[in-house]
């Protein structure tokens, strides 16, 4: 296995750029995706690139703003923004982009971008456990399908559906078993390398070396003796995701002397506990199955979040829990009640903020990360 | 053993020194530079106690100018001094409100004084100190008079939480005709309402605790009462808890 550093995943966005420009001189076609709801691996089985597309910083919002109502959540108008100035160079490479019905703010803003670009916006149900949802999820991917194979020339087989698959599959063990080692204390990786490894990777369309860097990665921290972590205060970070331009919360746990060794969001451990079954006859429908059960807020009720966060307390031995909310993220808002519910039950310290991608809010957000923190050494 | 506690809020700066036996405090008005008024804090606590600074034990330092002495001093945030304060000076307190002159926030603590939950107030200045201020400026009175001059009988309600708004507001409202005493009333039951919600959502466990500034006007502390239906303690001291508490932390 060769070695891998997190250096090497902070630069995969640069790599990747220039590999998929590359591509797409010889006539390779690029699928442009917003979150973790899309099933990647129809895109792999139609030959085309996944890439995941940039959300995750301030710059673009002012542009976003000329179209967008400013009391919007900062991701959709950041990736509005991207799209609009042509910025992001994963969005420009494109050929195509899929979005879903997560949330209100998202599914309109999809309209607007189809101007831009041509957008399947995915019907989304928002209710898990319900044959109906079911049904309805199963029968848009079957047309996601249709219109990916329309619109890159080329057919979906199940067997290039299952081969895809494996691959996905693999890519999620690595990035749990990646996680996992912040299991042990002290956790051999901070909150800033842990967010650079699992958010960076969604930009590498190169499956098979995304997991062969997961693995090197995990085997360069086991090796290494920790020396920077120990005694600090184990945070978990659940809420809205969070990507690089965005980490400024992952920032400020570290600085404050804390060490974020997990976390409950889309780039993080929210959909790694999920493998696409193998045991069914229609590769779709075992897809559709996967997908339903990734525990956002936009689903109601949304019992997994809970579960998986409880089970994350215990297995990540987390001394206090921040919970993130984005403005303006109505589900994700409310569902904080819950949160700070159940890890108050715990005798857990608990912490909901509340902010957007802007750095004026830092010196409060500051003071009460530090609360939290002090909430744990006595 | 001596210990110092700084609390350099926004508007004021507060110190607080303690020996084996006594207590000496300070308090100025904080001004542009937060690292200038820690250091007068300090010379002004050696003059009145007489104690040279070699003497000295630990010097904490809380509030939101506390990041400008951080080299000097131990930083602790003024959530957990405020509950290390008011624990001292009122036993028995399992909520707090503080309202200061940038922020409002609700402290659950149990007896010894440890934060067991918090709540803050966001970004925006209302239902802080500072909006008291600048409705005072618009009503041109001093902060400090506003609990004496609130008249109930003229009361009207304020709907603006925005500072700026609810300063165009009282404008209108001026334009009017509407007597000061009853604006004045108004905007301590907008303020009640505001940070009477936030302890709400945290939960009220009594007995309840006011400090902080703002707590020292009378009108702000019975519309939070009326709001919380409970009964509100205001320590004497009530701007010197965080410094209080700094400088007990600072001392165990």
């Amino acid at each position: 296995m060769s070695n891998h550093t997190v250096e090497d995943f902070a630069i995969i966005r640069q790599v990747n750029v220039m590999r998929i420009k590359e591509s797409k001189e010889q006539g390779q076609k690029v699928v442009g995706i917003y979150c973790t709801y899309c099933p990647q691996e129809l895109i792999l089985a139609a030959g085309a690139i996944p890439v995941g597309l940039c959300g995750t910083s301030e710059a673009p919002i002012a542009l976003a703003e000329e179209t967008l109502p400013r009391n919007l959540c900062p991701l959709i108008k950041s990736s509005y923004g991207f799209a609009a100035g042509d910025t992001c160079p994963f969005f420009h490479f494109s050929d195509l982009v899929i979005g879903e019905t997560t949330c209100d703010g998202k599914k309109k803003m999809f309209e607007l971008m189809q101007e831009i670009k041509p957008v399947y916006v995915m019907q989304l149900p928002h209710v898990h456990q319900n044959e109906n949802s079911f049904n309805l999820w199963v029968e848009e991917l079957r047309s996601l399908r249709t219109w990916l194979e329309k619109n890159l020339d080329t057919t979906i087989t199940d067997e290039g559906l299952w081969k895809a698959i494996d691959e996905i599959n693999q890519e999620t063990a690595a990035a749990k078993a990646i996680c996992d080692i912040n299991q042990m204390n002290p956790p051999p990786i901070s909150g800033l390398d842990l967010l650079t490894i699992t958010w960076s990777r969604s930009f590498n369309s190169n499956k098979a070396e995304v997991i062969e860097m997961l693995k090197g990665v995990r085997e360069e921290y086991i090796n290494n003796t920790v020396t920077d972590n120990i005694g600090r205060p184990r945070v978990l970070l659940t809420g809205c995701p969070v990507g690089l331009g965005s980490e400024k919360v992952v920032r400020l746990i570290e600085e404050a002397g804390g060490s974020m060794v997990a976390m409950e969001n889309c780039s993080g451990y929210k959909t790694l506990e999920l493998q696409t079954e193998r045991n069914q006859d229609d590769p779709i429908v075992a897809l559709a199955r996967k997908y339903l059960q990734i525990p956002c807020s936009c689903m109601t009720p949304n019992p997994y979040r809970m579960e998986l966060l409880e089970r994350m307390i215990e297995d990540f031995r987390v001394d206090a829990v921040i919970d993130l909310t984005w403005q303006a993220c109505h589900t994700y808002n409310i569902e904080a009640h819950d949160v700070g519910r159940l890890v108050k039950s715990k005798n857990i310290p608990f912490l909901h903020l509340e902010s957007d991608y802007s750095n004026s809010d830092l010196e409060s957000l500051k003071v009460r990360i530090e609360a939290l923190l002090e909430m744990v050494e006595k | 053993m001596i210990s110092i506690g700084l609390d350099i809020g926004s508007v004021a700066a507060k110190g607080i020194m303690l020996d084996s036996s006594r207590q000496y405090s300070v308090m100025i008005p904080t001004g542009w530079s937060p690292r200038d008024a820690g250091r007068q804090l300090i010379n002004r606590l050696l003059d009145s106690s007489g104690y040279n600074e070699v003497e000295v034990d630990s010097i904490t330092v809380t509030g939101y100018g506390r990041i400008a002495i951080k080299q000097a001093a131990r930083s602790v945030t003024e959530i957990r001094c405020h509950a290390r304060g008011v624990a001292e000076i009122c036993p028995g307190v399992s909520t707090i409100i503080d309202i200061g002159g940038q922020d409002s926030k609700v402290i659950h603590i149990d007896e010894s004084g440890r934060v067991l939950d918090f709540a803050m107030n966001d970004k925006c200045a209302a239902g802080t100190g500072k909006f008291l201020q600048v409705m005072a400026n618009a009503l041109e009175i001093d902060v400090s008079e506003l609990g004496e001059a609130e008249d109930l009988n003229t009361k009207v309600s304020i709907n603006s939480m925005c500072t700026v708004f609810a300063e165009s507001e009282i404008v209108g409202l001026f334009a009017r005709g509407t007597p000061k005493g009853g604006i004045i009333a108004g905007l301590h039951q907008s303020v009640g309402k505001r940070v009477g919600s936030m302890a709400k959502r945290l939960g009220v466990k009594e007995q309840v605790a006011f400090t902080g500034g703002v707590a020292q006007n009378q009108g702000i502390r019975r519309a939070l009462e009326q709001e919380l239906g409970c009964r509100i303690i205001v320590p004497e001291v009530c701007q010197f808890t965080g410094a209080l508490g700094a400088a007990l932390i600072g001392r165990e």
